[in-house]
């Protein structure tokens, strides 16, 4: 199969009427098209739920495309629900844990790339190990002292518990970064009488801004989407996104359509975000192991 | 306060934990429902990548359609799928199987742990599917025109040359998702809400903590999940800490 696509993109090469037909055929036959559909599809019917009415959404058969598109959901869940309060906490919560993530983990990232010393790799990967470590087995403790210290629903509280959970990929991923980057060039800012600051800010992230910007987003996204501590550590004060949709699972009603208006808005920033940076997703997540 | 609240009580935790009706089930479950989004994301994206692989056109397209399902927060995935797709009386797959005349599936009411699954297999099916795709265009491609050159077939290739070089980043992907799998709570939390056929070890914790306000059995349950989880970690970071040297 592979030696037809080859053949087809030399064919692309040079351009003519019948190479356009075989481009046409090409895309009609080809089994990924259906595959990625089939894998998407979920989110696009809940996508064209979301414009329904709340009964064409519970309509059977399922209404395709036949119904009257409307933005009534959008309207009524920006207008009526809390949800512009819950995005306003997830907006704090992952904005201010990402910074915070980012605040700690380029010091870190920049000591272990530039200054490593015999422990740095044991280091890696003892922090690597803290990443293995099921939430749940810590939620009594950190529960605990929350209660006593107040920080129980708190914008506070959870940042900094995904800032915690954050931070080995962080890291990880800052310091992949900071290895592309020649020492030398580093050394010679230090030479030239550059300080520490200046060496890191004015030397340093012009050079791995691309890799900051990837760790600050994916890192934004594991926070956004964080569904354990965020459902189980807040209540009103600092109830986020996740929070607000888990909400819909007590059924009051037939709210299907509102769901999915609401699930587009909560999903649509990071799924973007995701888009951009899928790239550097996989080394990321895999802590470097695949490149 | 009385003396006993403070006594040191050895092992008795994890004696009502092991001997607690739910216990057993759960630990099952946890084991049944990592298996099951295993065999699912692991399978079938490989068959994406390898569909991905070869695409011409959209390629770019496709791929962002294939890993969106990972960027979607759980509590979505999990209320979008039980009540627009697996809703027995309105959902699109009680349609497909109307269409087939057999009757729909009660998803979370006949098989809790296997709806609980698919949900989860969906969002971690981009995962393995990008990480074999980047892996995937990693390989030789002069290999590969090498042994066709030779009359190796299609199969054949898959089998020697390109399972092979997928081997690695497969652990990787198995060990990755086995701990995450570990955890799942916001799945099980917005769709059935607990029940002895679709707790897990994570969901069990939270339980013991929220009804029965049992601190000590819910942290032997948890420290069992820490364990379990270090297993795996063990063999993950060992494997990570090779790439380190390279």
């Amino acid at each position: 199969m592979s030696l037809h696509s080859s053949s087809f993109g030399r064919s692309a090469a040079h351009w003519t009427p019948n190479a356009h037909a075989q481009f046409l055929r090409h895309r009609v036959d080809d089994p990924s098209v259906g595959a990625a559909f089939i894998v998407a599809f979920p989110l696009l019917w809940a996508l064209l739920a979301s414009f329904k009415t709340e009964l064409e959404a519970v309509a059977f058969p399922p209404r395709f495309v036949g119904f009257s598109w409307s933005l009534d959901n959008y309207r009524q869940v920006l207008g009526e629900s809390d949800y512009l309060g819950a995005l306003r906490n997830s907006i704090i919560i992952a904005g201010g844990s990402s910074l915070l993530t980012l605040l700690l983990g380029v010091p870190a990232a920049w000591a272990m790339a530039f200054a490593p010393t015999r422990h740095t790799r044991a280091l890696l990967l003892w922090m690597l190990s803290t990443k293995m470590l099921p939430a749940v087995g810590v939620l009594i403790p950190i529960f605990l002292f929350y209660r006593d210290w107040g920080l129980l629903d708190t914008h506070l509280g959870v940042a900094l518990l995904l800032t915690a959970g954050n931070l080995p990929i962080a890291i990880w991923m800052l310091y992949a970064n900071f290895k592309e980057v020649p020492g030398e060039i580093l050394e010679a800012a230090r030479m030239d009488g550059a300080s520490l600051t200046q060496e890191i800010l004015i030397v340093l992230a012009p050079m791995a801004a691309p890799g900051l910007a990837s760790t600050f987003f994916l890192i934004f996204t594991l926070a956004w989407n964080e569904s354990f501590w965020t459902l189980n550590i807040t209540t009103t004060d600092a109830t986020t996104l996740t929070a607000f949709i888990a909400a819909f699972s007590s059924p009051q009603g037939l709210f299907w359509a509102k769901l999915s208006a609401a699930s587009m808005l909560s999903i649509v920033p990071v799924i973007v975000i995701g888009w951009l940076c899928q790239r550097q997703l996989v080394s990321g997540l895999t802590f470097g192991a695949v490149k | 306060m009385a003396e006993s609240e403070h006594e040191f009580v050895g092992l008795a935790n994890y004696l009502h934990l092991v001997t607690d009706p739910g216990f057993l089930p759960a630990l099952g479950n946890t084991l049944a429902l990592i298996a099951l989004v295993l065999c699912i994301s692991i399978g079938l994206g490989l068959a994406l990548a390898l569909l991905l692989e070869r695409a011409v056109l959209g390629r770019g397209v496709l791929r962002l359609l294939v890993i969106s399902p990972f960027f979607v927060m759980p509590p979505v995935a999990a209320l979008i799928w039980k009540n627009l797709l697996m809703q027995p009386t309105s959902g699109f797959f009680a349609w497909i199987a109307s269409l087939f005349g057999v009757p729909p599936i009660d998803w979370f009411a006949s098989a809790p742990l296997i709806a609980i699954g698919l949900i989860v297999a969906w969002q971690w099916l981009p995962f393995a599917c990008l990480i074999l795709l980047t892996s995937l265009q990693s390989f030789d491609r002069e290999q590969r025109e090498a042994a066709q050159l030779d009359g190796a077939s299609a199969l054949a290739i898959l089998h020697h040359l390109v399972l092979p070089h997928l081997a690695r980043p497969m652990a990787i992907i198995l060990m990755m998702e086995t701990i995450f799998l570990l955890s799942v709570f916001a799945e099980i939390f917005v769709t059935t809400g607990g029940g002895r056929a679709s707790t897990n070890l994570a969901f069990l914790v939270y339980s013991q903590v929220m009804f029965q306000y049992d601190i000590g059995v819910a942290s032997a349950a948890g420290v069992v999940a820490v364990i379990l989880a270090n297993v795996i970690a063990f063999f993950l970071v060992r494997a990570v800490g090779r790439s380190l040297d390279a």
